[in-house]
């Protein structure tokens, strides 16, 4: 009996067997069909899509939602609705406003969670279902090297938004992943002499970090570059991400003989930690006869808000502040206040750069192809996108732009008004040698998705 | 040792048509693409996992999301160091998950109820964050544990063997046949059938009764002379073996490993898509897993555009209307949707999806006399 089941079971696996492999060879065939191609052809679908995946829920569902509202403007401009925005100031400007390659560009859109497994399975519906040509869109370095790693694995072009950390253009690089985001690094060059400046040079320092990648990026860059000024750093404290009570990590800054206090917090961290310090009394303490301070390395407009009164007087640095006075700032910035009836963050624009240097480089390639695409950016140099002169590295693919030293405004005259602009970092100060974090960008050749 | 009932034979058969088939059958429905039906089939597993320790013997381990993780990490681990062939990757995903499984377990299940639940929470935790920021080195923390070209690969080295992929990045193989796309997809619904079937004999076996047994009254099984814990910590092992081939599979069709994997939201999903398809049935968690990633995938992806072109053909006003009101449910409201969805299920189908179709099916038998069949196996 138990003979004739096992063959019922066989041929039960046998027939499952078989209807998998018949389900599967036409799948084989249209693969092969595309061999000599690359993925998603927009001259064979006769689509051009763009895929925007960015945060929708989750910790930073807010920058998120920013950097979307930049990439539909993005888009419209690209097809030649609204008023040009950026198209009007972009130097050397190869989009005619009809699309790309006479040709409108369509998008889709998806929620990352905040979280890189979300991010990628996001990034792959786009490509194998969607037809994206481009993806696009993150707020976290997580976010960021995950959908870098996939989409180079799948030859689809990468261009990263809100990401900091070093990694993403430094270890973890890749041929097909573009960062327009300044980092960790060009933070700490950035701040420090305006730190010098402001506060002195024989400070004593002492740093409170998110404890993962991003933070300790940061923590070793802006270490090195106030060392290299002459500050001592005291000690430095990791701190689990997510904390809502800093007080046992605050309470020891008091008896360290620490007279600056750095804070490697990024978006709730920071939205907790700096207000707490400032009710710590930190701000009014006197130490090794100097005032005490605060620094927020790394900051946004949309943490300043959250933080409140706190974040008055506090310096940190950006990618790009809407009160910038150059004609590039001014357009974008007026052109989003049309669309959306407030001012943009930096999450907002650099979605909106990328999305154009994206299009803008496909004019100039003439085609879609990405390892084209892909020589069409590096090397490209670029002005009007509200960051002056900007070199998109051929070696990393790390733009090399001005970074902003912001201030925190002691007196807002509007919720959008928080952070001021008190200095600006040259490029050639910012620029560094890519070659020190190490990684490779791999070949042009695409993979088949 | 193969034997099925008869029943069984015919659940296990429709079964593994609608699996297979699901190229065809999700078409319509916008998710027959590869990426989302690998994921399908990967987390049908993970619950089925899941369900044999909760379904059975009642206990509701809050931590499972660690197994899922550390199967990933250590196929990736398999990649980097062994061979790019996914066979030793999923051996040694399911071995060490299991591994995991027998130590926290071991402690977890002194305990029962709640405190069971809160211990399985705080073990995974802590491995989440130790693979976040503890064990660096080996996990790569937030960035997530990625392939590189000059990875050691011994086993690949020492045969000699080409890796698929070209000039880039090697990428899984199975025998030498590079694991992407539908062939991915063929080989998890081939596993989800696998274990689907050993799920059955275990519900069918004695110590499926016996697991049983101690859910339903714990204390008389005790009185009865049977020793409860090699039991409970066996169904918490092939539990957990379970999920450390979802993870495992997760890292074969997309060679990352990130700590997220490993967080408490994670687990708190398994629950839920168990929850919500049918707690302690077969087919019951399996649904609630691709619902959920249903949701997770297409909903989340809906945005205004869609709807109004959806919605073209209403008038100007009503269209507005009707865009305002739906876009608040998809998009960035996709949580929400699912929430009222499970919400409604709890109230009123405490079952689960499996609890509902069975009661549609008993409507419509009414009117024949016939009685309809208990509970959902």
């Amino acid at each position: 009996m138990s003979k004739l089941i096992m063959n019922r079971r066989g041929l039960l696996r046998t027939m499952g067997a078989g209807a998998a492999a018949t389900l599967a060879s036409p799948m084989f065939f249209t693969r092969g069909a595309w061999a000599n191609n690359y993925c998603n052809d927009p001259t064979a679908s006769g689509k051009i899509v763009f895929g925007f995946n960015v945060p929708q829920t989750g910790t930073y569902a807010e920058e998120g939602l920013e950097q979307l509202k930049g990439y539909q403007l993005a888009v419209k401009h690209i097809n030649g609705e609204g008023d040009g925005g950026l198209l009007k100031t972009f130097k050397p400007l190869a989009l005619e406003g009809n699309g790309v390659l006479g040709r409108k560009v369509e998008f889709v859109t998806g929620d990352t969670q905040t979280n890189t497994d979300a991010a990628r399975d996001g990034a792959r519906r786009m490509i194998e279902r969607d037809g994206a040509i481009m993806v696009t869109g993150c707020v976290t370095t997580g976010e960021a090297v995950a959908q870098q790693a996939l989409c180079h694995e799948l030859g689809v072009i990468y261009m990263s938004g809100l990401t900091h950390g070093n990694d993403t253009t430094g270890k973890d690089k890749r041929r097909y992943g573009f960062r327009h985001f300044f980092n960790a690094h060009q933070s700490g060059v950035a701040i420090a002499p305006i730190l010098g400046q402001e506060y002195g040079n024989d400070r004593r320092a002492y740093h409170l970090t998110a404890d993962y990648n991003w933070g300790w990026t940061q923590e070793e860059s802006i270490k090195a570059a106030t060392e290299a000024l002459g500050w001592e750093t005291v000690a430095t404290v990791r701190t689990p991400l997510g904390l809502g009570d800093y007080s046992q990590y605050l309470t020891p800054v008091l008896n360290s003989g620490a007279d600056v206090l750095i804070l490697n917090h990024y978006g709730h961290d920071m939205v907790n930690s700096l207000p707490q310090a400032v009710q710590f009394g930190l701000r009014e303490r006197q130490a090794n006869g100097k005032q005490f301070e605060i620094i927020v390395p790394m900051f946004s407009e949309l943490m300043a808000v959250g933080a409140g009164d706190a974040v008055k007087g506090i310096i940190g640095t950006q990618n790009w502040n809407w009160q910038l006075e150059d004609e590039g700032s001014k357009a974008f910035t007026q052109s989003y206040g049309a669309e959306y009836g407030e001012p943009p963050s930096q999450s907002a624009h650099t979605g909106y750069v990328q999305a154009i240097l994206y299009a803008d480089a496909v004019q100039r390639a003439g085609s879609f192809y990405p390892p084209e695409v892909i020589k069409a950016l590096e090397e490209f140099e670029f002005d009007g996108m509200g960051n002056g002169p900007t070199l998109y590295r051929g070696d990393d693919h790390q733009c090399i732009k001005e970074v902003l030293v912001v201030r925190g405004n002691e007196n807002p005259t509007s919720r959008f008004d928080v952070l001021n602009v008190v200095g600006k970092t040259p490029r050639d100060e910012v620029t560094y040698d890519p070659a020190i974090f190490g990684g490779e960008l791999g070949p042009y050749e695409p993979n088949q998705c | 040792m193969f034997h099925l009932s008869r029943k069984d034979q015919v659940k296990l058969a429709i079964f593994a048509l609608v699996v297979v088939t699901m190229p065809i059958w999700l078409a319509p429905l916008g998710a027959a693409y590869p990426g989302l039906m690998q994921k399908f089939a990967i987390y049908a597993i993970f619950a089925i996992g899941f369900n044999i320790l909760f379904g059975l013997t009642g206990y509701l381990s809050f931590g499972h999301a660690a197994f899922l993780g550390v199967g990933s990490y250590t196929a990736v681990w398999s990649f980097k160091l062994l061979s790019m062939d996914i066979l030793p990757a999923l051996l040694f995903a399911v071995l060490v998950a299991g591994l995991f499984a027998l130590v926290i377990g071991f402690f977890s299940l002194r305990r029962t109820g709640i405190y069971f639940s809160i211990l399985t929470l705080a073990f995974a935790q802590m491995c989440y964050s130790l693979a976040y920021s503890v064990l660096t080195p080996i996990t790569n923390g937030e960035t997530g544990l990625l392939l590189a070209r000059d990875d050691p690969r011994v086993i690949d080295a020492a045969l000699g063997a080409g890796t698929v992929g070209g000039a880039g990045l090697p990428s899984p193989a199975l025998l030498g046949n590079s694991v992407t796309g539908y062939f991915g997809f063929y080989i998890c619904a081939a596993l989800l059938i696998l274990t689907f079937y050993i799920s059955q004999k275990i519900f069918a076996s004695p110590f499926g009764l016996a697991l049983r047994g101690i859910k339903s009254n714990q204390t008389r099984m005790i009185y009865t002379g049977f020793n409860i814990r090699p039991y409970m910590l066996a169904a918490f092992v092939i539990s957990g073996m379970f999920a450390g081939l979802a993870g495992g599979l997760l890292a074969v069709t997309d060679p990352i490993a990130g700590a997220e994997r490993m967080r408490w939201t994670e687990s708190g999903n398994i629950v839920l898509m168990t929850i919500l398809g049918g707690v302690g049935t077969l087919i019951g968690p399996v649904i609630g897993a691709w619902v959920i990633k249903y949701f997770e995938n297409i909903f989340s992806a809906i945005n205004k555009n869609m709807l109004n072109a959806t919605f073209d053909f209403l008038p100007d006003g009503m269209q507005n209307i009707a865009v305002t009101v739906l876009s608040k449910f998809v998009g960035e409201g996709w949580h929400l949707t699912l929430g009222l969805l499970f919400v409604l299920i709890v109230v009123f189908l405490p079952g689960g999806l499996v609890e509902g179709y069975l009661k549609l099916v008993a409507r419509l038998r009414r009117g024949r006399g016939t009685k309809p069949e208990a509970g959902g196996k």
